[in-house]
């Protein structure tokens, strides 16, 4: 049945005008996936009353008034600082974090190795819904239940493992040979990992950094739980939740909040593209 | 130091061999110390909460042994998440791993012409954070006013509009549909990956042969990508199981508990006890623990599996 159907197409359609046809299928599915994008931007420049009465995504007379609502009542620019300063030093402490003990575990032989390995390994789809609750009750130890960093410090671990072993699998396909010419001149253990083996790694640091970044941005139920009773920590995605509890019908200053944070990581992700596809392919190769 | 070190000592005492890596150690202890606060300790912590009766954070917590567990093991809600938890992933999962498959196939053909861009629109949701994206779809979905509704009577799809979000028939196939639509991008990169394995030369043997199109597809390319379909596989099963951002921000896990999966009722319990009664930290740790063994059985089970299939493809 299926060999007819094939042998039947191939009469009709040659491969180039079947490519076509899929073509048009294709780009049927794009409309579906980039629409809502669309929608949203074009929704957050009209007033409400335009955004209700439907229409096309051109807006009749753009406004920035949604915007103003947004950034200004709804703390979305606070919101926003809160997120750029998760997100940034969360993706540095992992880098630190994950490039050094990757390299320990793949390069160097020590008591417990074996044993920390297996421990990695077991972890690996540990869900969130397993560890928030302690999570939570350990900032408040620390005392950083109160302040950004305990959200930093608890974003950090999102996807520890996975990096870890990123790191340790780059590593242990870099031939020795240079880490012994660099201990023959004399170069410490540390220097050698900063100076050479460090920058020998770029494609996965790249990756992980894009990664970190993708998580630390999107990341909802961690931030959710430590700003329940913290409103001023909410990050962007925290707020515009928080906005639609409490302003339901203003949809023009939700769609305009929504778009803050959903513009810049698409923006980036289309400079940086090739990262964001290698980086999630290498994560599944790996 | 006077002799050289061996670079694999097994026959020292241990004190000394801690102390001759005590560089490695001072290395690894940043990672050492982030791995142990949240993930080490959590997950043990996570197992002696699940022992205590313990209402919020500030409040005395008392040790009742099992009590958790069998008070879950009678809870309708329980088991009802922990079944939506399992339906969501079985209604996600062969869905999204078919279609992403066919979109990779078709993008990865030579013969496609604007492959990059359709690559980039169809994985331009995936980089959106979860919980915004739910918020601007509950808009797009709502019953008024709401552009989905408006497009599908404007094509005569339906004749009045439809409450995806508020019907407890519905809003459990829309939240499925919605994942779906949102992760496709991740899964047809993993499958453009496993593509880009096939060596040319096979192609062209396949060719000479007179091998074509389905019969290309179906005997040449994908007995070699099988083995990274239980890996995709087990990677879209794991995300399919922690859906509390797509959830939470669009249904809340209503209407009346349909959509209730098992973070969402983790978080009810944990942090947003309903009106008047206190927060249960120890009930919902019990669920996360059970939740969480349960994952991992299913993990095992498809590490099992990716195993049983190298050796067998290796053999052959």
């Amino acid at each position: 049945m299926s060999e007819m159907r094939a042998s039947s197409n191939r009469q009709l359609l040659s491969p180039r005008r079947r490519m076509q046809v899929a073509s048009v299928f294709l780009a049927l599915i794009c409309c579906i996936h980039v629409w809502p994008l669309l929608w949203m931007v074009s929704a957050s420049f009209k007033p409400n009353a335009e955004i209700f009465a439907g229409g096309g995504l051109i807006p009749s007379a753009p406004t920035f008034d949604n915007y103003r609502r947004a950034w200004t009542e709804a703390h979305m620019s606070q919101y926003f600082l809160n997120t750029l300063f998760v997100t940034v030093l969360s993706t540095l402490i992992v880098v630190l974090t994950t490039s050094t003990m990757g390299y320990a575990i793949s390069r160097r032989h020590f008591p417990g190795r074996g044993l920390l390995v297996g421990l990695l390994v077991f972890t690996l789809f540990v869900p969130q819904g397993y560890t928030i609750i302690p999570v939570f009750e350990l900032l408040g130890a620390l005392g950083l239940s109160q302040s950004l960093w305990g959200l930093v410090l608890a974003t950090s671990g999102g996807s520890f493992v996975v990096f870890v072993m990123l790191f340790a699998g780059y590593f242990s396909q870099i031939p020795k040979e240079l880490e012994e010419a660099a201990r023959m001149d004399g170069v410490g253990f540390s220097r050698t990992f900063l100076f050479v083996m460090l920058p020998l790694a770029r494609p996965i640091v790249v990756t992980v950094v894009v990664l970190q970044v993708l998580h630390a941005w999107n990341d909802f139920l961690l931030p959710l739980v430590v700003t329940l009773a913290n409103p001023a920590l909410r990050t962007l995605s925290v707020g515009v939740y928080a906005f639609k509890g409490e302003n339901y019908i203003d949809w023009g200053g939700m769609t305009a909040a929504a778009t803050m944070s959903i513009l810049p990581i698409v923006v980036l992700f289309l400079f940086l593209q090739r990262y964001f596809i290698d980086g999630l392919a290498g994560a599944v190769k790996g | 130091m006077t002799a050289p070190v061996s670079p694999r000592p097994t026959r020292r005492r241990l004190g000394a061999r801690l102390w001759a890596a005590r560089m490695e150690y001072l290395f690894m202890l940043p990672g050492l110390i982030l791995f142990g606060l949240l993930i080490g300790y959590p997950m043990v912590a996570s197992d002696w909460f699940s022992l205590l009766d313990w209402s919020g954070f500030d409040a005395k917590s008392a040790f009742i042994g099992l009590g958790n567990y069998r008070e879950l093991w009678n809870d309708p809600y329980f088991w009802g998440a922990f079944r939506r938890s399992f339906f969501f992933m079985l209604g996600t999962v062969p869905m999204q791993m078919g279609l992403s498959l066919v979109l990779a196939i078709v993008l990865n053909n030579r013969l496609m012409k604007w492959a990059a861009v359709f690559r980039t629109a169809i994985f331009l949701p995936v980089v959106a954070p979860v919980a915004v994206t739910g918020i601007v779809l509950t808009l797009m979905l709502s019953p008024f006013n709401g552009p989905v509704n408006g497009l599908l009577m404007s094509l005569g799809v339906i004749r009045a509009p439809l409450d995806f979000l508020g019907s407890p028939d519905l809003a459990m196939p829309t939240l499925i549909v919605v994942f779906v639509w949102k992760w496709i991008g991740t899964t047809m990169v993993y499958w453009l990956a496993a593509l880009q394995t096939v060596p040319d030369e096979l192609y062209e043997a396949a060719r000479l042969e007179g091998v074509k199109g389905w019969q290309m597809t179906l005997f040449v390319i994908l007995p070699i990508i099988l083995p990274f379909a239980i890996v995709i596989a087990l990677v879209s099963a794991i995300s399919a199981l922690n859906v509390f951002p797509l959830i939470q921000s669009m249904t809340g896990g209503g209407p009346f508990y349909a959509t209730e999966v098992m973070e969402v009722y983790i978080f009810r319990n944990a942090f947003a006890s309903t009106a008047g009664s206190l927060p249960r930290l120890g009930y919902a740790s019990a669920a996360g623990v059970f939740f969480g063994l349960a994952i991992m059985v299913l993990t095992l089970l498809q590490i099992a599996s990716v195993r049983w299939m190298r050796r067998s493809t290796r053999d052959v």
